[in-house]
C-alpha cells in the first residue's frame, strides 16, 4: 500500500464494526421492549371487556374463535365471538384456563410436536401446521372428523384423536402413539384453541376459505 | 489421535474435538436418511423411531457436530495466532469428556425414551421439544458450563498471549454466541413470547455469530493456506463483522413476520434481511481475490505450481465461499420478504434453504478444518488431494445440491398446492404431500442423500488414510 489512507486503516473497520453492531444490538434491544410490551399475555377482563391482544388471555376456550378478513389490515385476523362451550362447559375461570393452557404447551413440548409439525409456521414440514388447526374445516360439523372419531363436538373429536392416533389414519402418513393421557389431550386442545387466537398478521393466508379446489372436485 | 508433530497440547485437544465431530456428523447423516426413508415410505419404523425422532438427532446432531468442530477449530488456531500454549488446557481436556459424555446420554434418551408426560420432568430430563434446541434443562446447564469453561481457556489465552485480529473477533464473537444460548432456557405458556426468544438462540446462532465465526476461520486459513497477506485479511475480517452484524442483528425480524409480533417487523424484517447477502457475497470476492492474488504475486516471482499447501482444506473454503453465498444468500432471499414469505413460511422451501445455507456455510468450512489439522498432525508441507477426498468432495456437495433442488421444487409444491391453492388447511396439505410432484421430490431426496452418505464414507476414509499417503509433501 503506497499510500495510508483510512479505507485501509484496520483500526477503522475495527471501530466501525464495534459502532455498527453496538448500535444494531440497542436498536434489537429497544424494539425488544416494545414487542415484549404488545406480546403479553391478555386476561380475562381484556376478553369481557373486548380489549383486543396479539395474543389473549387462556379464558379465550370459553368463547367462539373465527378467522375473518380484515378489510383496513389488508388480511385475515381472528375474531372472538360469542360464548361457545369447550368440553361441554363455557365458563372457566382464569386460573382453570391457564391451567388447562400450561399443560397443553407443556404437553406440546414433552410430545416433540414441533418435530413433525409447524407452530405458527415453525418446525417440521412432515405434517399439518397447527397455527390455525381449530379453525380446520375438517374438525368442523362439516368435516370428517367427528364422524370419524365418533364425537360431536370439535374439541372432543380432536382429544379422542391426540390419544390414539394410529387407529384413525387420514393418510399413509400417521401420527404415531405419544402416550397422550386424556387429561394431557384437553390440555392440548386448549393450547391449539388458544393459539388460533393469536393475531398472526395473517398467517396463513385464505386458511380454511378454499375447499375443493383441485382437480375440479 | 496421538500425534509425534504436535508440540502444541492445544492441537492435540482440537484433534479430539474433531474427531468426536466427524462421529457425530455420520449420526447427522444417519438419521436424515431415516428420516428421508419416511417421507417415500411412511411405515418405515413407524412407533420405533418415528419422524419426529429421526428429525431430532438429525438437526441436534447437526448443531453438536458444528459447535465441537468449532471448538476444536479453535483450539487448533489459539498457539498460531497467539504464539502461546493455550491457558487452562487440563480444564479444556475435561470439558471436552463431560461434554462428550452429556451428548451420549442426551441422544440415548431422545431415542429410546423419546417422549415423555406433560410435566417439568420431562422438560428437565428427556425434551424440551424446541426445534434444534431440544436437549432438556440439565443438558443446557451443562452446555453453558463447558461452553463457558471454553471461553475462559480463549479468553486468558488471547490476552495473555498476542491478541490478533482473528483472535479478538473469536473472543467477542463466542462470547455473544454462548450468551444468546441463555435465551432458550426458559418455559412460558405463551407460544409467541417461546419463539420470540427461540430465534434468539436460533438466529442470532446462525445468521450472525456463527457467520462471523466462519468469517475468522476463512481468514486464518488464507493465511495458513496460501500466505495471504494478514494486515489485507484482517481488514477485510472487520468489514465482514461490521456487515454480517449490521444486516444480520435486525435481520431476525424476517422470523417476526408471523408469529404473533407487531406487524412493524415486516419493514425491519424485509430491510435487513435483504441486506444479509451482502456481506456473504464479500467474503466470497474477499476469498477468491486473495487466493487469485498470491497466486498471481507467485508467478511473478517465477514460482511454478500453486501456492496452496493444504488442497483439500482450500477446496472446501472455496466450497463454503459458493455455499454460503447460494445457500444463505440467494436461497434466503427467495423467501425472506414478507409478500413472499406469507407463503413459504413453513413449507419444504425452508428445508431446501436450511440444507444448502448449514452445508454452504459451516460443513464445507469446518470439514476444512478438519483437514487443517490432519496436515499438521503428520506433519505434512503440502497435503494433496487423493482419490477418495475428490470423491467426497464430488459426492458430498453433489448430493447436497441434489437435495436442495429436490426440496426446492417440493417447495414449490408445498407453496402453491398446500398453501396458495389449498389455504394450508390439513386437507390441504395432504393434497400437495400426497401428489405425484411431491412424490417425486422426495424420492430424488433420498436418492441425492444417499449419494451425500456415501460421499461421507469416502470422507472419513480418507481422514483415516491421508495422512499415511505418500503423495504428500513432507
Amino acid at each position: 500500500m503506497a499510500k495510508k489512507t483510512v479505507w485501509t486503516d484496520n483500526r477503522f473497520w475495527q471501530r466501525s464494526a464495534a459502532w455498527v453492531t453496538g448500535f444494531a444490538a440497542m436498536l434489537l434491544i429497544w424494539l425488544t421492549f416494545d414487542t415484549s410490551g404488545q406480546i403479553a399475555i391478555g386476561n380475562d377482563a381484556d376478553l369481557k371487556n373486548g380489549v383486543t391482544k396479539r395474543v389473549p388471555g387462556p379464558t379465550v376456550i370459553n368463547y367462539k374463535i373465527t378467522y375473518e378478513m380484515d378489510a383496513k389490515r389488508g388480511h385475515e385476523i381472528p375474531v372472538i365471538g360469542a360464548k361457545e362451550k369447550f368440553f361441554g362447559r363455557d365458563d372457566y375461570s382464569e386460573e382453570e384456563a391457564g391451567k388447562l393452557l400450561h399443560l397443553g404447551k407443556l404437553g406440546s413440548q414433552a410430545k416433540n410436536c414441533m418435530d413433525c409439525h409447524t407452530l405458527l409456521g415453525n418446525g417440521a414440514y412432515y405434517a399439518p401446521d397447527l397455527t390455525k388447526a381449530w379453525l380446520d374445516p375438517a374438525w368442523g360439523p362439516t368435516g370428517s372428523m367427528q364422524a370419524m372419531t365418533g364425537k360431536n363436538t370439535k374439541e372432543e373429536a380432536m382429544a379422542e384423536f391426540l390419544q390414539f392416533p394410529s387407529k384413525y389414519p387420514t393418510h399413509a402418513r400417521m401420527m404415531p402413539n405419544l402416550g397422550i393421557t386424556a387429561e394431557e389431550a384437553k390440555g392440548l386442545v386448549a393450547f391449539l384453541k388458544h393459539m388460533s387466537s393469536i393475531d398472526t398478521n395473517g398467517f396463513p393466508r385464505n386458511f380454511g376459505k378454499i375447499q375443493g379446489a383441485l382437480n375440479g372436485k | 489421535m496421538a500425534s509425534n508433530h504436535l508440540k502444541w497440547e492445544s492441537k492435540q485437544l482440537a484433534t479430539w474435538y474433531f474427531t468426536f465431530a466427524a462421529i457425530i456428523f455420520g449420526a447427522q447423516l444417519l438419521f436424515g436418511l431415516v428420516a428421508a426413508i419416511q417421507y417415500v415410505m411412511p411405515g418405515f419404523l413407524f412407533e420405533i423411531v418415528d419422524f419426529s425422532i429421526a428429525r431430532i438427532l438429525h438437526i441436534n446432531a447437526l448443531v453438536v457436530w458444528m459447535v465441537f468442530a468449532m471448538i476444536g477449530s479453535v483450539y487448533w488456531l489459539l498457539p498460531d495466532e497467539t504464539g502461546i500454549e493455550t491457558v487452562g488446557i487440563k480444564i479444556g481436556k475435561l470439558l471436552f469428556w463431560v461434554f462428550a459424555a452429556a451428548i451420549v446420554v442426551v441422544v440415548l434418551v431422545y431415542l429410546l425414551v423419546q417422549v415423555g408426560p406433560a410435566d417439568e420432568t420431562t422438560i428437565w430430563f428427556i425434551t424440551e421439544g424446541r426445534e434444534y434446541i431440544e436437549a432438556p434443562r440439565w443438558a443446557d446447564i451443562g452446555i453453558v458450563v463447558v461452553v463457558l469453561g471454553f471461553i475462559g481457556n480463549l479468553y486468558a489465552t488471547g490476552m495473555k498471549g498476542k491478541p490478533t485480529g482473528i483472535v479478538t473477533v473469536l473472543m467477542a464473537d463466542m462470547l455473544a454466541f454462548a450468551g444468546i444460548y441463555l435465551a432458550g432456557m426458559f418455559f412460558t405458556d405463551n407460544i409467541t413470547v417461546d419463539q420470540f426468544w427461540w430465534w434468539w438462540v436460533i438466529h442470532l446462532w446462525v445468521e450472525a455469530t456463527w457467520e462471523v465465526f466462519v468469517g475468522a476461520i476463512a481468514a486464518y486459513g488464507l493465511i495458513k493456506m496460501i500466505g495471504a497477506h494478514r494486515q489485507v485479511v484482517e481488514m477485510w475480517l472487520w468489514i465482514e463483522v461490521a456487515m454480517l452484524f449490521g444486516s444480520g442483528i435486525l435481520g431476525m425480524g424476517h422470523h417476526y413476520f408471523w408469529i404473533g409480533t407487531p406487524e412493524y417487523w415486516w419493514e425491519i424484517g424485509a430491510l435487513f434481511s435483504a441486506l444479509e447477502p451482502l456481506p456473504l457475497v464479500a467474503m466470497f470476492i474477499h476469498v477468491l481475490y486473495d487466493w487469485g492474488k498470491q497466486q498471481g504475486a507467485a508467478h511473478e516471482r517465477g514460482e511454478e505450481g500453486s501456492v496452496i499447501t493444504n488442497k483439500p482444506a482450500f477446496t472446501w473454503f472455496v466450497l463454503q465461499a459458493f455455499g454460503n453465498f447460494l445457500g444463505a444468500g440467494v436461497w434466503g432471499f427467495f423467501h425472506t420478504l414478507p409478500q413472499v414469505n406469507l407463503y413459504t413460511h413453513g413449507t419444504q422451501f425452508t428445508s431446501a434453504h436450511g440444507h444448502l445455507a448449514f452445508f454452504g456455510a459451516y460443513a464445507t468450512i469446518l470439514i476444512g478444518m478438519m483437514y487443517v489439522a490432519i496436515q499438521g498432525s503428520n506433519g505434512i508441507k503440502v497435503l494433496k488431494h487423493t482419490a477418495s477426498s475428490v470423491a467426497a468432495v464430488w459426492m458430498i456437495t453433489g448430493g447436497v445440491v441434489g437435495m436442495t433442488v429436490s426440496l426446492t421444487i417440493a417447495g414449490y409444491v408445498d407453496v402453491i398446492v398446500t398453501r396458495a391453492q389449498m389455504g394450508a388447511t390439513w386437507a390441504g396439505y395432504f393434497d400437495g404431500h400426497s401428489g405425484m410432484w411431491m412424490a417425486q421430490a422426495m424420492d430424488w431426496r433420498l436418492i441425492m442423500g444417499t449419494v451425500t452418505f456415501l460421499g461421507f464414507l469416502f470422507l472419513i476414509k480418507d481422514f483415516l488414510s491421508t495422512g499415511k499417503n505418500a503423495v504428500h509433501t513432507r
